[in-house]
């Protein structure tokens, strides 16, 4: 008999095909359909989602899942079942692992973990070049065939720009997508925050915003010329909005995430030395901030990722020049974003769903983010107005590091269904 | 002395927290303590009992010196570490040693460090008092005390009004963040010079002017505040040369001369004669910067105090 699924009387949003609507939805085999028999009916699980939103499942373009290398602040297991607990069903991980993703063995360690361990679906990326030093190519023919969807230094922006130049004509041989995390890294040595009036009163050196607008500006130039795609990470400037959004208008292939923090916070919030705050692009000024909502919603920019950057404790609890950069994300992204951006009326329900689901899906081509009939039943439902608080016991990451820790948040998710199983809590 | 009833901390990190009265409170106290400093027998009996920690993480000399004495001079037992010294070479964290202090059953840690927020992070993570002895480029408030007390010593105890232009390397300066919020709360204008590489404009949004003409910045001035140029701490993207900064904003005999005549110049040292300022300066009649090492001890002595007051520490209560 086949698995059969039906979530019932819940808000249906399915922003790819224009659905908003009360109502219900079908899985047969994990895949999606539009009807079910009688015969079918009855023998579904049946899921009530009344008074509940259900829309595709999440994806996340940028997640760090530090397996392997780093397993005491995540796992591939740990990881996903964070991600599970936030709403994502397709996340891409970072190849910023010990040792890095630069060749086939590490990929094929990290696709076995995925294959015993994961519990929603996980899609690696390799780096762009050798150990992420900038320095030489990395293998990308051998990496995509070992599994990649993408090719990035995650976290290390490629300085020299012949070696980006030759990166970016590299990758798009091969179809793939390069992520880039955009910074000079001569301009930020040292920095441990956005410079601005807050670093000044902190005493802490700051990063300015034109070491992220020239690197922004070279991926353009250099993706104008190429015509290779490129994906800016973690967008955090509102210069750098200026620029992808005029890079876009003249028909450059490149696209760019904004992460809830840099959308809900800004440099304020670190006055007290929060290190859960420390974070690179870093929370920015009030300016740069509603430039990001408004670029977000306007579609300028492209979608909404976490950067999910989980560091353990003993990490983050020091003094704050030592404390690694990074937070936290998947689990409290949807909350943060109903609040930031459908609770103050900046952009409605379907919109959000879309920045989170196919519009990312849509950045590296992967076929997900949809309830279109035939599409994986990945099924995201949560209720919107539902309150908890973020405490260590409420979060499936092995780390906590996230600076609403302590904080009661709105909306939360109920079930997350990967190929029409629910695997939250799993 | 009986402590103010208005004085309830048991830290004192940064000037930006505190209120006009607690200033005060802190500059009467002083004041009654720098009347003992000239007596044959110097030490008061109020931290009797005391174990003050003189945790040093940074290399210092004046500052180190001066808590110790002050310290001392209360009655206290004074333990110094020095950073490179210390387990925190072989990687304890600053939380465990300072754990380690406080199941020591000492009372009260002076800190310098050279991370900013450091002091507000031991503060928190311990029930000792916390004096913050300099956190990175953030605060040293036991400085701008001791330099606001000195200015009232010249001026009287109203500084509204006054001006006072702080010159030399801000960006990077822990002395000048602390002195711009301790003056302005006292009610002086304050200017900042210097390079535009080491004053960026942006300090202006803390109700400060900022000015890279020299002539302009020292022509109002009643006080110069020099800063040492801390050419270990940045990188040669700031300015050019030590030459090149002393030919452009050194304070010397021909500069001073655009200064009104009754104006002080001050150091919180250690200076770089030659550079900065001027050795012919420096040990002038205009020069106040020993009166500010002399009033150091007062000041810290009336830290120590009040904090440990809160906590109990006191013998003279």
């Amino acid at each position: 008999m086949s698995e059969i699924l039906c979530i019932t009387g819940g808000r249906v949003i399915d922003p790819a095909n224009h659905r908003d609507e009360t109502g219900d939805l079908y899985a047969r085999d994990g895949k999606i359909v539009s009807s079910l028999t009688e015969a079918e009916r009855d023998a579904a699980t049946v899921f009530d989602a009344t008074g509940l939103v259900v829309c595709p499942g999440f994806v996340d373009l940028h997640t760090h899942l530090r397996e392997p290398g780093d397993s005491h602040k995540e796992t591939i297991a740990s990881g996903t079942r964070a991600a599970a607990a936030g709403g994502y069903t397709s996340i891409v991980c970072m190849p910023n692992t010990k040792p890095p993703a630069d060749n086939a063995g590490t990929i094929q360690f990290i696709k076995e973990r995925i294959e015993r361990d994961a519990v929603v679906n996980v899609f690696p990326t390799g780096c762009l070049t050798v150990g992420r030093e900038g320095k030489k190519l990395a293998p990308t023919g051998s990496l995509k065939e070992a599994g990649i969807v993408a090719v990035t230094d995650g976290g290390h922006c490629v300085q020299n720009n012949e070696i980006m130049r030759r990166a970016l004509e590299y990758a798009a041989m091969f179809g793939l997508v390069v992520l880039d995390h955009c910074e000079d890294a001569a301009m930020t040595d040292k920095c441990a925050m956005h410079e601005g009036e807050w670093s000044l009163r902190l005493g802490l050196r700051g990063m300015s915003r034109s070491a992220e607008d020239i690197m922004v500006t070279r991926d353009v130039i250099l993706s104008a010329h190429s015509g290779a795609r490129i994906h800016i990470q973690q967008l955090s400037s509102a210069y750098s909005v200026d620029v992808i959004r005029r890079a876009k208008e003249r028909g450059v292939p490149v696209t760019a995430e904004v992460t809830p923090q840099h959308l809900a916070l800004t440099d304020e919030a670190l006055k007290n030395y929060d290190t859960h705050c420390k974070t690179v692009p870093p929370l920015r000024a009030e300016s740069d901030r509603q430039t990001l909502i408004e670029a977000l919603c306007d579609g300028t920019i492209d979608c909404i990722a976490t950067a999910h950057a989980p560091h353990t404790e003993m990490e983050k609890d020091r003094e704050f020049d030592y404390a690694p950069f990074g937070m936290n994300g998947l689990e409290t992204a949807l909350s943060i974003c109903l609040q930031t951006l459908v609770e103050t009326g900046r952009c409605d329900l379907s919109t959000l769903i879309a920045c989170l689901t196919h519009k990312p899906a849509a950045v590296i081509g992967l076929p997900k983010g949809t309830l279109s009939e035939g599409a994986d039943a990945d099924i995201t439902v949560f209720d919107p107005g539902a309150e908890w608080t973020v405490t260590p016991e409420a979060l499936q990451s092995l780390s906590h590091n996230s600076p609403w820790l302590g904080q009661t948040l709105r909306g939360k998710v109920t079930a997350t269904f990967v190929n029409g199983r629910n695997v939250l809590g799993r | 002395m009986t402590p103010s009833p208005a004085w309830t901390r048991k830290d004192l990190i940064a000037i930006e927290d505190l209120s006009r009265e607690e200033l005060d409170i802190i500059f009467a106290t002083a004041e009654s303590f720098k009347s003992t400093l000239g007596r044959s027998v110097k030490k008061l009996p109020s931290l009797r009992g005391v174990t003050v920690v003189n945790l040093f993480m940074e290399p210092s000399t004046r500052t180190r010196l001066a808590f110790e004495i002050a310290a001392t001079r209360l009655s206290a037992d004074v333990i110094s570490v020095m950073g490179d010294a210390s387990s925190l070479v072989k990687g304890e964290t600053l939380r465990d040693t300072a754990l380690n202090i406080q199941a020591l059953s000492a009372d009260m840690i002076i800190m310098r460090h050279s991370a900013a927020g450091a002091a507000k992070y031991l503060s928190e993570i311990t029930d000792m008092p916390v004096i913050n002895a300099g956190d990175g480029a953030h605060a040293h408030p036991t400085q701008a005390l001791l330099d606001a007390y000195t200015l009232r010593e010249k001026f009287g105890p109203d500084l509204t009004g006054k001006h006072v232009t702080i010159l030399g390397d801000i960006l990077f300066s822990r002395v000048a963040r602390s002195n711009i919020w301790c003056l302005k709360k006292l009610g002086a204008h304050v200017t900042l010079a210097g390079p535009s590489t080491l004053v960026p404009r942006e300090f202006e949004n803390l109700g400060v002017r900022v000015c890279h003409d020299l002539k302009q910045a020292l022509a109002d001035a009643d006080a110069v505040m020099l800063l040492r140029i801390q050419h270990e701490r940045q990188t040669s993207t700031h300015f050019p040369s030590l030459g090149e900064y002393t030919s452009m904003f050194g304070l010397n005999k021909r500069r001073a001369a655009w200064l009104k005549p009754n104006a002080i110049i001050m150091h919180p040292g250690p200076i770089n004669r030659g550079v900065e300022l001027d050795s012919d300066l420096a040990d002038s009649s205009r020069s106040v910067i020993l009166d500010q090492v002399t009033n150091g001890i007062a000041v810290r002595m009336a830290v120590l105090y009040l904090c440990a007051s809160t906590k109990s520490l006191s013998t003279a209560q």
